[in-house]
Formats: C-alpha cells, sequence, structure tokens
C-alpha cells in the first residue's frame, strides 16, 4: 500500500482549475519529484496535501486513511520563508510545538534539540540567535530543521534548493536520503532538472494543472523533462554563443571594499562583454554589486565607469550613471506587487516621463506596452497589478525596468531564480541581446550551469576577495567548484 | 469619452465606497430634513469641515507613504499662536499684519513638519513615536506661548479676507476644493505622487529602485506642516483669535479618520485624494445630522468611531475577496 496517495485530486479557484483530477501515490522509502512550469499546479498540490487549502473534490490518503486538512504526519517546507524573524531559531523550530516544564518554557530542551537538528544537517548557526540575523540561506536551514524535527512520515519540499549553495544542496540530499531510508516518504519540488534527477526515485510532471506522467527517474533525461513540462521540445537551452568582440573598457573595479562582506576585488568589465561571477552563498557577489549600484557603502577601492572615477553615495546617482542592478531578492527588494506592470517598469526612469513636473501617462503606457510586447510578457494589460503575475513575467518586467533607463551597465544577480524553463530561456536571450548590444553585463549566478552556458569568461569569488578568473578550456563546474570553496588555489 | 469614462472609474476605483456612502448620506439626509437641504446650511457644514480637511490632505500623503502624523492638531495651535503674535510686530498697518500673519502660520507649519520630517526620513525613528513627541512639544509651546490662554486681534481684514464668500462658499471651503484637486494631480500625475506611493507599498524596493526615500518621507510631513498652518491661518481669522488649548485638538484624529474612510491603505502604498474629500464630507455630515436630530454632542465621537470602524471594515472585506 502506498504511504500516500491522492484520488482525482482538483482545486479550483473561479472555475479556474489549478489542478485537475490529479491520481499520484508514492510509496515508503521513496522520493518522488514533482516538475513543471511555474502555475503548473505543483505548489498546489503541496499546499492541498499538507492541508494548506482545501481541494475542490478529491480525496487524500495516509496509509490508506483518509486525511482532512493539516496532519502532523504530513510536513511541508513553503517555497516562501515562514518564520518568525524576531524569535530565535530554537524559538522558531519549535513554534506552536514548544516544551513546557511545570507550565513554563523548557527553554534547554528546546535548544538542545534545535542544536541537534542543525548539527545533522552541518549548519553553522546558534539556536540562541534571532531568525532575523539569519542569511537568505541560513534560514532555510532553520526551515528545514523544523521539518525534519517533526515527526512526520511524508515530507513535502518546495524549491528548497534555490537558495542554497551547491555544498548546502549535498549536504541538505544527504538528509533525505536518511530520512527516505527510515520508511518515510518525500515529495520534492524543484526547477533544477538535474537536482531532481539526483535525488529522485520517480518524477512527475505536471502542465497546467494536469498530471502529465509519472516514471522512474534513470528513464527520464533533463531534455525529455523539460519537453514535457513545456509541451513541446526545448532544443537548446541557452541562445548561442555570441561572435561579437567586446569592445572598450566600461567598467573597472580595483581593490573594492565594503566591509565585512566585500573585502578585495578587482574586475574589469567591457562593453558587450558578459561576465560570469560564481561562489558560494556569503561570497560577497551580491554585496559587490550593491555596491557598484551605490546601494552600500565603499570602503576603500575605486570604480571607474569609462575610465571616469565614479563614487556613488545614492542608488539614483548609479543609475544617472547608467548601472542597472536586477536585485536577486524578487519579492523584497525588486517589485512592488500591487503596482501595475506600467508602474513597476517606469519606477526607475520616472523622470524620463516627466514634463515640467507633470507625469505624462500616455508616453510612459506607449513604452510599458513596447516592453510587455519585446519580453512577451503575460498578461499584455499593463494596468495589472503585478502580484497576478507568474514569477517569470514579473522577473521579466524587472528587467524591463533596468533596460527603461537605457544603461551601459547591466548587472543581473540570480535573473533565473523561481523562474520557469520557458521564461528563463527568454530571459537569458534578453541578457544575451543586450549584451550584444554594447551593453557591459554581470552575470551573478548560484547556478553553475547558468553560468557556463551564458559566460565565456567567469570570476569567482570566495570570503569577499576574487578567487580566480575561469575561461576558455577551464570552464567547467569543478574548476568554478574548487575557487568555491578554496580548494585549489 | 470611453477614457474619460475609465479615467473616473480608476480614479473611484479605491476608494468606490465612499464615494457611495456620501451619495446615500446626502439623499436620505436631504429628503428626511429640509432644514439639512438648505444651501446655507451645506455651505456651513463645508467651512466646518475645511479646517481638518485642509490638514487631511497633507495626512494622504503621510499615509500614503506608510507614515502617520500625529502632531498636526498641535502644530496648528502652534501656528495659529505665533501668527496672530506676529501681527503686534506691525500695529497699524492691517494689510502687513495679514501678511505677516500668514507667512508665519506657513512658516511654523512647515518648520514643524520639517522637524517630523528630519526625524523620520533622516534619523529614521518610527513616526508614531517622533509626532506623539511632537504633538506634546507643539501644544505645550502653543499653551506658553500664549500663557494658556487665547490670543485675539482685532485686525477686521484678517476676519474679512479668510471668511468671505464666493457664491455661498466660504474662501476655507473653496481653498479646501482647490487643493483636493491641486493634490490629485500630484498624487497621481506627478514623479513625487508615485514616489510616495511606491515608499508606503515597499521601502524597501523603493530604494532598490533609486528612489531616495528618506527625502520623499520628509517632503510629505512638510507637506503636512505647511498645510496644518494654512488651516491655522485660516482658522484664526474665522474668530480673530486661537485658542492654546482647544484649537486643533483632536484634528489628527479626524484627518487620520478621513483618509481611511477615503480609501488611502492604512499601510500605506495606495492613496486617493478626493476619496479623503469625500471622507472629510461624509463626517461633516455625520455631525451635522446628529445635531439637528438633536443627539448629544457627547454621543457624537461614538457615532463617528462606528463611521470609521465600518467604512475600514469594508476597506478590507473589500481586499480579501
Amino acid at each position: 500500500m502506498a504511504l500516500l496517495e491522492t484520488r482525482e485530486l482538483t482545486k479550483s479557484y473561479d472555475a479556474v482549475a489549478a489542478l485537475q483530477a490529479v491520481s499520484l501515490s508514492v510509496e515508503s522509502g521513496t522520493v518522488l519529484g514533482l516538475i513543471g512550469e511555474n502555475g503548473a499546479g505543483k505548489s498546489t498540490f503541496a499546499k492541498c496535501v499538507t492541508g494548506l487549502i482545501r481541494p475542490t473534490s478529491g480525496e487524500i490518503l495516509l496509509e490508506g486513511r483518509p486525511v482532512h486538512g493539516a496532519t502532523p504526519a504530513i510536513a511541508g517546507i513553503p517555497q516562501e520563508f515562514n518564520l518568525v524573524e524576531d524569535l530565535t531559531v530554537a524559538e522558531n523550530i519549535f513554534l506552536g510545538r514548544e516544551p513546557s516544564r511545570f507550565g513554563l518554557l523548557d527553554r534547554k530542551t528546546m535548544c538542545e534539540e534545535s542544536r541537534r537538528q542543525l548539527a545533522r544537517l552541518q549548519a553553522d548557526i546558534d539556536p540562541d540567535a534571532p531568525v532575523s540575523t539569519l542569511s537568505p540561506s541560513g534560514k532555510q536551514m532553520v526551515e528545514i530543521a523544523k521539518a525534519f524535527s517533526c515527526d512526520c512520515r511524508v515530507l513535502l519540499m518546495d524549491e528548497p534548493t534555490t537558495i542554497l549553495n551547491p555544498e548546502e544542496t549535498k549536504r541538505l540530499f544527504a538528509i533525505m536520503r536518511e530520512f527516505r531510508d527510515r520508511g518515510n516518504a518525500i515529495i520534492y519540488i524543484s526547477h533544477k532538472l538535474a537536482e531532481v534527477k539526483e535525488i529522485c526515485d520517480r518524477i512527475a510532471v505536471f502542465r497546467d494543472g494536469v498530471l502529465v506522467s509519472v516514471d522512474d527517474s534513470e528513464a527520464l533525461e533533463p531534455a525529455e523533462m523539460a519537453r514535457r513540462m513545456v509541451g513541446r521540445e526545448l532544443t537548446r537551452m541557452f541562445p548561442p554563443p555570441s561572435a561579437a568582440v567586446p569592445g572598450e573598457v566600461e567598467l573597472e573595479v580595483e581593490h573594492l571594499a565594503a566591509l565585512p562582506a566585500v573585502r578585495d576585488v578587482s574586475f574589469t568589465l567591457r562593453r558587450g562583454e558578459l561576465l560570469g561571477v560564481a561562489g558560494l552563498a556569503g561570497a560577497g557577489r551580491t554585496e559587490l554589486a550593491e555596491a557598484i549600484a551605490g546601494l552600500r557603502k565603499i570602503d576603500s577601492g575605486t570604480v571607474r565607469l569609462a575610465g571616469r572615477e565614479v563614487r556613488f553615495r545614492t542608488p539614483a546617482q548609479a543609475v544617472a550613471a547608467g548601472i542597472s542592478y536586477l536585485s536577486e531578492d524578487r519579492q523584497g527588494t525588486g517589485i512592488l506587487p500591487d503596482f501595475s506592470i506600467e508602474a513597476n517598469i517606469t519606477l526607475v526612469s520616472l523622470a524620463r516621463y516627466c514634463r515640467g513636473g507633470i507625469f505624462d501617462r500616455s508616453a510612459a503606457e506607449e513604452a510599458a506596452r513596447n516592453y510587455v510586447a519585446r519580453f512577451r510578457i503575460k498578461p499584455r494589460d499593463i494596468s495589472a497589478p503585478l502580484r497576478a503575475l507568474s514569477g517569470g513575467n514579473q522577473q521579466k518586467v524587472a528587467v524591463a525596468r533596468g533596460l527603461d533607463i537605457g544603461p551601459t551597465v547591466f548587472m543581473f544577480d540570480e535573473p533565473t531564480r523561481g523562474v520557469d524553463v520557458a521564461a528563463r530561456c527568454e530571459i537569458y536571450e534578453f541578457i544575451r541581446e543586450l549584451a550584444d548590444s554594447g551593453v557591459a553585463c554581470l552575470l551573478i549566478s548560484s547556478d553553475m550551469e547558468e553560468l557556463l552556458g551564458m559566460c565565456r569568461k567567469i570570476m569567482v569569488m570566495r570570503e569577499g576577495q576574487v578567487a580566480g578568473f575561469v575561461e576558455g578550456d577551464l570552464l567547467t563546474e569543478a574548476e568554478l567548484m574548487y575557487l568555491a570553496i578554496g580548494v585549489k588555489e | 469619452m470611453k477614457q474619460v469614462v475609465l479615467n473616473a472609474r480608476k480614479l473611484f476605483a479605491n476608494s468606490g465606497g465612499v464615494y457611495i456612502a456620501l451619495a446615500v448620506l446626502l439623499a436620505v439626509c436631504s429628503v428626511s430634513n429640509e432644514y439639512f437641504r438648505n444651501p446655507q446650511n451645506l455651505a456651513n457644514i463645508t467651512r466646518q469641515v475645511s479646517y481638518s480637511g485642509i490638514i487631511a490632505l497633507g495626512m494622504t500623503f503621510v499615509i500614503a507613504a506608510g507614515g502617520i502624523d500625529l502632531a498636526v492638531g498641535s502644530l496648528l495651535a502652534l501656528a495659529g499662536v505665533l501668527s496672530i503674535l506676529s501681527m503686534d510686530l506691525a500695529p497699524g498697518s492691517p494689510a502687513l499684519q495679514l501678511a505677516l500673519a500668514f507667512a508665519t502660520a506657513l512658516g511654523v507649519g512647515a518648520l514643524g513638519g520639517a522637524v517630523n520630517g528630519v526625524l523620520v526620513g533622516a534619523a529614521r525613528i518610527q513616526p508614531f513615536i517622533v509626532t506623539l513627541g511632537t504633538m506634546s512639544i507643539y501644544r505645550s509651546l502653543a499653551l506658553y506661548f500664549a500663557d494658556a490662554g487665547l490670543v485675539s486681534t482685532g485686525n477686521e481684514l484678517y476676519r474679512t479676507a479668510t471668511s468671505a464668500t464666493f457664491c455661498m462658499i466660504s474662501v476655507p471651503a473653496l481653498v479646501m476644493v482647490l487643493l483636493t484637486v491641486f493634490f490629485t494631480v500630484v498624487m497621481r500625475s506627478t514623479r513625487f505622487g508615485r514616489h510616495v506611493c511606491a515608499v508606503g507599498s515597499n521601502e524597501r524596493v523603493a530604494r532598490y529602485a533609486a528612489i531616495p526615500t528618506g527625502r520623499i518621507k520628509f517632503r510629505t510631513y512638510l507637506l503636512a506642516g505647511l498645510l496644518a498652518g494654512l488651516s491655522a491661518f485660516l482658522l484664526g481669522g474665522r474668530l480673530s483669535s486661537i485658542s492654546s488649548s482647544g484649537a486643533g485638538l483632536s484634528y489628527e484624529l479626524d484627518a487620520i479618520a478621513a483618509v481611511i474612510i477615503g480609501g488611502t491603505a492604512m499601510t500605506g502604498g495606495r492613496a486617493s485624494v478626493p476619496g479623503t474629500l469625500a471622507g472629510v464630507l461624509l463626517l461633516g455630515i455625520v455631525s451635522n445630522v446628529l445635531d439637528m436630530w438633536g443627539i448629544s454632542v457627547n454621543l457624537q465621537g461614538t457615532v463617528k468611531g462606528l463611521v470609521i470602524i465600518i467604512a475600514v471594515l469594508i476597506q478590507y472585506k473589500r481586499k480579501d475577496s
């Protein structure tokens, strides 16, 4: 008998079916992968099974018995953090099930147990630290520790590795296998197809709310997975390498320090060049870009733009000089969900649409419509609020905003995080086109495949410093990894 | 034509409820009470609400940017007291006195607003705390300068200039309406207006979008202070005096209430200036009608409170669905 089974599970919102009659089963001791484009119904499925939302119809069976609503036996790690920032790590791990002695909180047990869970993850996190002091990947580790510390039989993980570095991902997989081998089951949702193939025993493909196929993972290659997800052949993920030769030096960074994250970074970036930036979480890549974009105080070193030394004290100065930065945290710093597509696109470049202090709405709308057409943003209604868009379309809007200032330098920070396969390809094409048009581009990414597919030269950062540049024949994942973790000097 | 209809719909989209409520209230009161529908009564209501109404326009910007300004009522008293006292500097010249009073009222208002703005925008202190503090400071300064009493002036020009009427509409009411039109344009069609909403919607995102968030917040408090000063000038002219203890008392609450009833989100990011005007009028009509029905003045606060709570309830219900 399957450990968990769904029968004809359906969830509709206003006559739109987000999930249509999905019948799926997971055996104990296995990991089931769930893949599909954004909006394919994976997260809806996860929310139904964990009891966060009620299915419109259908059944969920745990060891043959029907389940209604949330049960401790089925736990989930949501896509977005569900942590109370002001509480400590231990308090979060035990939130809602705090151990107590004589009516008082038993902090000692909480701390010890938390420490044990975190140690299993080899996460260097103090159980007494407030969650607000943790990095995003630290928070992810706390979420994972929280899920594993419950005595659940089925664990649903929604994109748990998006912000983990390869090392952390490896540790997570080890723990997942251990959990699985104790006779439990995991449902694993991810956009990273290679990871899905690595960790999962079986893989289910969703498309438009329908279960397309379930196969053993050995039988399914990433190319075939991608084809099934979009319903058509994706012959090439990355646009062909450019024949264009980079031009003059546009951006020159020398011994830049923005403490504590960036300690000493030097590099040059030519017009039309696409330089990759690799490194583990905490290597200072985002902070480097933020320092260049005027979002972070520079302690020492110089930045030259087209040969002229610049030091931006505000982001507005950097924008005026033609520097665009696409932030890695779309929800936290990237987009305004309640603002329309038009308002989001013109947020930075608003001055261009003002005549005599008055905002020229029709000019802004015209520009927004052009971007919507050019980037194939859906929906095409530019007055739609961003919260109604999928992650991929939100990201296209964010890219359009960066473009609208007419940049000479464009820094992309994790541009395809949480973006579905089809939109991802389109974003790669935009980046390539932009570089070919002569803009100096920086591509910060934790996705090695992405860096290798897009860039001919990659800078690797480690602990706030440049660990090395990789180009030519040396461009391999292994080489990047060596430099990133510092095994080979 | 279609464009006009679309724009009108957009204009009301955030705050449709308040216009419907206002229309219903107007209709019911006009039909049921002949004194209410007397144009003079309607003109009186408009004038009565204009002092806190002008303040509410500034409050709309403060709240839209995610802040709150509790000090505007006290600032009105301080600006009013100093403005009337300043008239003593030019005895014998009513016109110069008037100009002095006007400049002092706006100057003190702007200064008081700027202090709030610096503390919130530059020192990044919670606006509730900042303006709670300055609310106490401004009121106490007003009491100090006026010896806890009334300051008054015998300048007739001041009174006639601020209580003149055009087609039954008094100067303060006219100022309120014109400013509503002006600030509707500012909120909807200027860079500043959109930046205000962006800061209120998510300050971090606004900062990453190269918006000078501190400066934007500063300007909203400056504007609120300036309008409190203007309101003080108009109120001072009405009675040729300002009470240091009573002037502007609880105006900040009336203003906040009108802004929220008008459809501006309490958490910022979404604002409607015409909605605020409708909220101001709605509250004014409610208290006018209660007066006519002979309901105790002491109970009017209860009704006002209920109106505010119901308005916000409807606002949040609509957001959920």
